[in-house]
């Protein structure tokens, strides 16, 4: 009895209250998504709103269930766990339904299951088992392994299911990794690599190339202002430069001057690393370095695009960067999305007075683009509300993390935070022209059973830990 | 609890913070700040569809229809909505080839994948029923309704017009009309269109992305009812144009009837004539190509387009201008020897007795009189010079509109030519011209040229001693018997000629010419009547038969010109069908079927 009040007592019903706000606000919207005259009443359970009131009754049933476990029943139990749901991921690869291309889906009768959802909370299960072991250190290169193990794997079968959206959100997990102490030069090369994509994207590679190849030796100059040597790193390259070029000349220009000029710079930058590490000027290697990794990024930026990613991928990409424009073709879902967001205004048009997405102009409108029934018929103040609702629900998980004396419970809490600000930002940008059209469902407001039952385990195991916070110290 | 990272959360939280808050931006940009969206989106969810009303009916004058309309559809479609289907089948049901099936739904593919294009413009309600049945095999294909001109009977083609598909020039000039709207193009549709259109409505609806119709907009707060044309009741009677039509069957030229009391267009024949039905719906652009083509030219409405000699009928108004200007009184007498005798038999003549008064001169259409005539009026001493002599001839014959649009409601009327001083100086030179230069103006042929309508306008003035009504073929507009348009058919106009006792003059020798003179053998029992017979000489061909008349002598009800092209003698083919015409008219009936029988039964076109 005393320890039931207890936990009563040491859950934090804020988070909790957020979480029944965000699901109650989820659903309205789907009914205002899909609203049909003919089957006006919200509790119709031949429509979208009439089963996800279910699925919300079964979320609510699945947090209180979780609630009746001993909060070290999942540390305990993180890897036969992480087993089962790898073990159902490879199943559905083999006896899954497949639907629009993807093999992501189980089907008994009418009820369908996407156990993809469910790895994520067992993926982030086993990098807080991990990460919280004795003597873990996350600068050992063997724990790095392990820890790209633990997220690649299920990362890779769900890109086998043909879902390349659930597999980016194990991206999610460098925020936990970060806090963990994984080097800040990890979100400076996200952050690079992003910038350099988008260049990459935008401009044109041979234009790159030659821009980095005047830049390298300025920056040296004003770094070391020797003229000799800038003069002898310069020569090194027109000479490589030009025996390439009579090659290339030879073979009557069969590769353009592009190849010519790529190559030139690696066997120049071997030759500079060499003279470098003799002369000791650690920036003149840390500068090729630099160069020959960009270089080589755009070019290898360049052959993803055109050579692994699929059409539409590409297709969504360039509408994106507004390299190509085509509102009623690739960028249909966007452009209409954005309409319907745009259309909104300060206030909205009223609930039930959305007609973007009340007519169906709006893709998937109860599903991955919900956000766009907010945006329209609560307007501005309806898309600051639910984000900031969801702001306060990722700060508060911050909050709680920090607040834990268990390792394990810290990690998973991060995780959870990872995740759910991955899927927001992802869903959001999208719906508003930010992020290249994902699939990936909004958390607690998008239809569907797995994604909120899903998100709601994720979320409760977390709040369980944390009721527990005083007692466990494992 | 000391763990080394633990200020990594101000960045991650900072990190979440900061996304929240471009994204915050980014929705006040696109909500509030840009305000495109929100005319995209009222484009994108509602249809502004077109509720095109029907035409106003057209009547005759005594309440007969001529025209009115029927339900039409066309079929239109939204290529993005249609699934597979059996081109072949839907072909064969609206009876068309499939290639030209293929090409329009090409072509509404083009114009878009999810707007709606008619593919199929005017369907039959026939076909429609049909078509009806089967249209669930055809998703994305749906039929809208329009109305169609139906003409109960076959006739009145040239004074109806018809109505065909706006041009984009139109669209450009006129806001009202939209791509795809119907304008009337000739006849009474075209210039009467401003009430016969009505005023289309709008229905405003909400749809879905697939255009389904969700429901209508604001309750229908936009919505605007269409207004039906204004029905028209034209001056035409329509048995006696049925009447003409059948008599001038088989023959090439025109009949124009009016009542002089008050200037209204009894009938119109234009001969070849068309059935009015081709030119609507699907078969118009066949037909009307066809109609083009044919060497008849049925579509050239002869009675106020072509423009013939005169002939004798003109002879009647150089009677009046000789007596208005002075040079000629009812017993001026002028001889004839099968010609005229000054310029050596030209123009010839052919045999009566001589020397003949006026009356007679006219009863028996001397050719050598008039030139007399002609000769005394140009040289007459009053003006000392053959130019102002000219003028004063050519404004006396402009007074009746001889050269001169009549101004009835007819679109496209033409004006007829007379010649001016200008044109002579140019052909003869300055001054190097006389009156026996130009001496075939007096018995109206040269370059002189009328059309039948403004011959049976002259004949009008004449039946009414001086004076005339605007020709017009539209009796009242709706039920406002105070419409200003057609006040202008109200007024009286008259010649410069105003003496009514040189019109007595005239109208004794048409009364002459039916009594003993050229029409004697086209009597009316029971009826006097005025005639001129003439004879057109036509330069292209064989003669045209002409004939002007009105009946009863005394307060006409009908004054009639018919011209027969390549018929001859005008008594010969003008004559009795004016006069079967006049009879049918006055009296309801024809006594005289045999000739009636023969009239319609001859054919002069030669195929």
């Amino acid at each position: 009895m005393k320890r039931k009040i207890n936990i009563f007592k040491s859950t934090d019903w804020l988070i909790v209250s957020l979480y029944v706000v965000l699901v109650i606000l989820g659903w309205i919207n789907i009914y205002a998504a899909v609203y049909n005259e003919q089957y006006s009443s919200i509790f119709d359970f031949s429509q979208r709103y009439g089963k996800q009131l279910v699925w919300i009754g079964a979320a609510f049933l699945i947090a209180l269930t979780i609630f009746l476990f001993d909060s070290n029943f999942f540390s305990f139990f993180t890897w036969p766990i992480y087993g089962v749901m790898l073990f159902f991921l490879i199943s559905v690869l083999i006896f899954g339904k497949e639907t629009n291309g993807q093999r992501a889906w189980f089907e008994l009768g009418s009820f369908r299951l996407q156990p993809s959802e469910f790895m994520k909370f067992a993926t982030n299960l086993a990098l807080a088992k991990f990460l919280s072991s004795y003597n873990f250190k996350i600068k050992n290169f063997r724990s790095l392994l392990y820890i790209g193990l633990i997220i690649f794997i299920p990362c890779g079968l769900i890109l086998l299911q043909n879902d390349t959206g659930s597999s980016l959100v194990y991206l999610a997990f460098v925020f936990l990794l970060y806090r963990e102490g994984l080097t800040p030069y990890v979100l400076f090369f996200a952050l690079m690599t992003i910038i350099l994509f988008l260049i990459a994207m935008l401009v044109d590679k041979f234009l790159i190339i030659q821009v980095l190849l005047v830049l390298a030796p300025i920056v040296f100059f004003l770094l070391n202002p020797k003229i000799k040597i800038v003069g002898i790193g310069i020569g090194i390259f027109a000479l490589a430069a030009s025996i390439f070029y009579g090659i290339n000349a030879a073979i009557a220009y069969k590769y353009s001057t592009y190849y010519v000029f790529f190559a030139a710079l690696f066997l120049s930058a071997i030759a500079i690393l060499i003279i470098a590490n003799k002369k000791r000027i650690a920036f003149a290697s840390m500068i090729m370095i630099f160069l020959v990794s960009s270089v080589t990024f755009t070019f290898a930026v360049n052959y993803i695009f055109t050579d692994v990613l699929e059409k539409h991928q590409q297709d969504r990409i360039n509408e994106l960067l507004g390299i190509t424009s085509d509102p009623l073709g690739t960028g249909y879902n966007v452009n209409q999305s954005k309409i319907a967001i745009g259309s909104g205004g300060f206030a909205g048009k009223g609930f039930l007075q959305g007609t973007q997405t009340k007519f169906n102009f709006v893709p998937e409108q109860s599903t991955d683009f919900i956000f766009c029934t907010v945006g329209e018929e609560r307007g501005f103040i309806g898309t600051v509300v639910v984000l900031s609702l969801f702001t306060i629900m990722l700060l508060r998980l911050i909050f709680l993390a920090e607040r834990q004396r268990s390792v394990f419970s810290r990690i998973y809490g991060y995780g959870v935070a990872s995740i759910l600000f991955f899927h927001i930002v992802v869903n959001i940008g999208m719906t508003i022209g930010l992020a290249p059209v994902i699939g990936i469902p909004l958390p607690f407001f998008s239809y569907g059973g797995s994604s909120l039952w899903s998100f709601t385990i994720l979320l409760f195991i977390f709040i369980r830990l944390d009721s527990n916070r005083f007692e466990s110290l494992a | 609890m000391i763990n080394p990272y633990s200020n990594r959360k101000y960045i991650i939280g900072g990190i979440f913070i900061a996304f929240a808050l471009i994204f915050i931006i980014r929705l006040f940009y696109l909500q509030i700040i840009d305000t495109s969206y929100k005319f995209s989106a009222d484009n994108n969810s509602q249809r502004r569809i077109t509720k095109y009303p029907a035409r106003g009916v057209i009547y005759d004058r005594n309440g007969k229809i001529l025209v009115f309309n029927e339900a039409a559809f066309d079929l239109m479609v939204i290529p993005q909505q249609t699934k597979q289907f059996d081109t072949i089948d839907l072909c064969s049901i609206l009876e068309i080839e499939k290639d030209e099936f293929t090409k329009k739904f090409k072509d509404a593919k083009l114009y878009s994948t999810y707007r709606p294009s008619v593919i199929i413009s005017q369907i039959s309600s026939k076909t429609y029923a049909i078509l009806q049945e089967k249209l669930f095999k055809f998703p994305g294909f749906f039929v809208q309704g329009r109305t169609l001109r139906k003409y109960p009977q076959p006739i009145a083609s040239h004074i109806l017009g018809y109505v065909g598909e706006v041009d984009p020039k139109k669209i450009k000039e006129n806001a009202y009309y939209k791509q795809g709207d119907y304008i009337g193009i000739s006849g009474i549709e075209r210039t009467y269109e401003n009430f016969l259109r009505g005023q289309k409505g709008v229905s405003i609806f909400m749809v879905d992305v697939h255009n389904k119709i969700m429901g209508s907009f604001a309750e229908g707060k936009f919505d605007t009812a269409a207004v039906i044309g204004t029905d028209i009741k034209t001056t035409i009677d329509a048995d006696l144009q049925l009447y003409g039509e059948k008599l001038m069957s088989h023959k090439k030229g025109s009949i124009v009837a009016i009542d002089p009391s008050t200037g209204e267009i009894l009938m119109v024949v234009s001969s070849p004539s068309y059935d009015p039905g081709l030119l609507v719906g699907r078969i118009r652009s066949k037909n009307y190509v066809n109609l083009l083509k044919d060497t008849l030219k049925p579509l050239f409405n002869r009675a106020i387009m072509a423009s013939y000699p005169p002939g004798s009928t003109f002879k009647l108004v150089m009677a009046l201008i000789g007596q208005q200007e002075g040079v000629l009184n009812a017993n001026t007498r002028y001889p004839c020897s099968k010609g005229y005798a000054p310029l050596g038999g030209h123009p010839k003549c052919h045999p009566h007795g001589s020397p003949l008064d006026l009356s007679n001169a006219i009863g028996h259409s001397c050719n050598s009189y008039f030139s007399y005539v002609f000769k005394s009026v140009i040289e007459n001493k009053k003006y000392h010079n053959t130019n102002k002599a000219f003028e004063a001839w050519r404004n006396i014959a402009l007074s009746f509109c001889i050269g001169k649009k009549t101004g009835s409601d007819f679109s496209y009327e033409l004006r007829g030519n007379i010649p001016s001083i200008k044109y002579y100086d140019k052909i003869f030179g300055k001054g190097k011209w006389k009156a026996s230069t130009v001496i075939s103006l007096g018995i109206g042929q040269a370059e002189m040229g009328i059309t039948p309508l403004q011959s049976a306008n002259v004949v009008a003035i004449i039946a009414n001693r001086g004076w005339y009504y605007i020709p017009h073929i539209v009796k009242s507009i709706g039920n406002n018997t105070n419409d200003t348009t057609l006040a202008r058919f109200k007024i009286k106009n008259y010649t410069m000629i105003t003496d009514t006792n040189i019109f007595l003059n005239v109208i004794q020798g048409m009364s002459d010419a039916v009594e003993s003179g050229t029409a004697a053998s086209l009597k009316i029992e029971g009826i006097n009547f005025c005639a001129k017979t003439g004879t057109a000489e036509n330069p292209h061909g064989k003669d045209h038969s002409v004939f002007v008349a009105f009946a009863p002598t005394n307060n006409p009800r009908i004054a009639i010109s018919v011209l027969v092209e390549n018929a001859g003698f005008g008594a010969a083919w003008a004559g009795p069908i004016a006069s079967l015409i006049m009879e049918k008219h006055l009296t309801g009936k024809i006594k005289r079927p045999d000739l009636e029988k023969h009239i319609m039964e001859t054919n002069l076109i030669g195929d």
